[in-house]
């Protein structure tokens, strides 16, 4: 297995829900530790975190993530509206005699306190989540959780991006769908492994997927799973998009009763292994040429 | 007194919009002359967000004293009521019969939101 002489990103998404990021994402993982990889394995998913279920990590550190929230100081505003009209979120705005604050809007650029003539506006903070970091079986793990209720996970993601690392390859579970949560996780990556199943919904969101990756300019290949089942559809896709179907996992219904018991497929299932250690062979070829 | 209703169209016949923040546009009309003039809201229709926060400051900055829409949510309210603008929800039909009704003094003023707020 060729190994890249700096630190590799891959991150793992999927447009749909449910194709398998996870169970993908971790068992690269697990694949890249027996490899001889130093490995960190991060749950950007932070809006529903599932990696640590199959990483039983020991959670060593924990900390509050916030983001900055504008505070005016209402003896100081003038309603001159310089603020609201600077902040693209509609997160402050000057009605009647000051301006008010909509702090769940905010995406804490701090424009507002920069532009204000009166210096009247401070920054405060609201809590986004939680990041939780720590060791599973060897490889290093973080994950956030976000705040019920909280809307906005990006500030979040990135806080789990930025823990420090000794890690040569990093894996980044992230989040189902092509919007900011998931730009947020794939950006900076070296690889992007999208995962998909082979039915009608699987190739609608893959077809998303794909654009997003590309807008992003991030390499890609496509992770068939449950391969079998449903139709030939995505295959296809790929052929006649030059798309490289970096590998497969079989419709095996011993691979859902593990992933039942929260149990990795390559401990489970060894015949499977070969299939990751595969995939691996392929990404880091793509990434080392890209060096 | 300026008043604003929410309105689908450019006249006094045209329909009120049931949505505050994300109304097609508002009519504007000055309680003393019976004048009138339409303003366009498409910006905020298309907002991303706060729309309703948006909108409240459009309407503000016209010079209206009062708010006659179908709906309006939590952040639109709190907006509204910080510009001093008196808030009349549940109104339908056209934009006429609304100013008759509230010329009546048949409108009650909303002590609340009436409907969540989107999302955020």
């Amino acid at each position: 297995m060729s190994v890249a002489t700096r630190k590799s990103v891959i991150a793992v998404a999927s447009g749909k829900g449910g194709t398998g990021k996870t169970t993908v994402a971790v068992n690269l993982a697990l694949t890249l530790r027996d490899a001889g990889h130093q490995v960190r394995l991060l749950d950007c998913d932070v809006e529903a975190p599932n990696a640590h279920i199959f990483m039983k990590p020991q959670i060593k550190e924990s900390k509050t993530v916030s983001v900055p929230v504008p505070i005016v100081d209402e003896k100081k505003c003038n309603a001159c509206g310089r603020c609201g009209e600077v902040c693209r979120f509609s997160a402050i705005v000057a009605l009647g005699a000051k301006a008010m604050t909509f702090s769940s809007l905010c995406h804490g650029c701090g424009s507002c306190v920069l532009s204000c003539p009166e210096h009247a506006i401070r920054e405060g903070e609201r809590e986004v989540g939680t990041l939780e970091a720590g060791m599973s079986s060897g490889v290093e793990f973080a994950h956030g959780r976000l705040r019920v209720g909280e809307a906005m996970s990006p500030p979040l993601i990135r806080a789990v991006k930025k823990m420090d690392s000794d890690a040569d390859v990093t894996i980044i579970d992230c989040p189902p769908g092509t919007s900011c949560p998931v730009v947020q996780s794939v950006r900076g990556s070296d690889y992007v492994a999208l995962v998909t199943e082979p039915t009608p919904f699987g190739l609608y969101d893959l077809k998303l997927a794909v654009e997003m990756t590309r807008e992003v300019g991030l390499p890609f290949g496509v992770i068939i799973n449950r391969n079998g089942a449903g139709d030939r559809r995505a295959h296809d896709f790929c052929a006649e998009n030059d798309i490289p179907i970096i590998g497969t996992i079989p419709d095996d219904r011993r691979i859902a009763e593990a992933y039942s018991r929260g149990e990795l497929i390559v401990a489970a299932l060894p015949e499977y292994r070969g299939r990751f250690e595969q995939i691996i062979e392929v990404v880091m070829e793509r990434i080392t040429v890209n060096l | 007194m300026k008043i604003a209703i929410t309105s689908s169209g450019k006249d006094l016949d045209a329909q009120v919009d049931p949505r505050f923040g994300r109304a097609a546009g508002f009519i504007i009309y000055d309680l003393e002359t019976g004048a009138f003039e339409y303003k366009d809201n498409s910006q905020n229709l298309n907002a991303m967000q706060g729309a309703g926060i948006q909108s409240a400051k459009h309407i503000s900055d016209c010079g209206a004293g009062a708010l006659i829409t179908g709906h309006c949510g939590p952040k639109a309210f709190a907006g509204l009521k910080a510009a001093g603008v008196k808030i009349f929800t549940g109104a339908a039909g056209t934009v006429a019969e609304a100013i008759g009704k509230f010329k009546a003094g048949t409108l009650v003023e909303a002590k609340n939101p009436d409907v969540k707020g989107h999302w955020m």
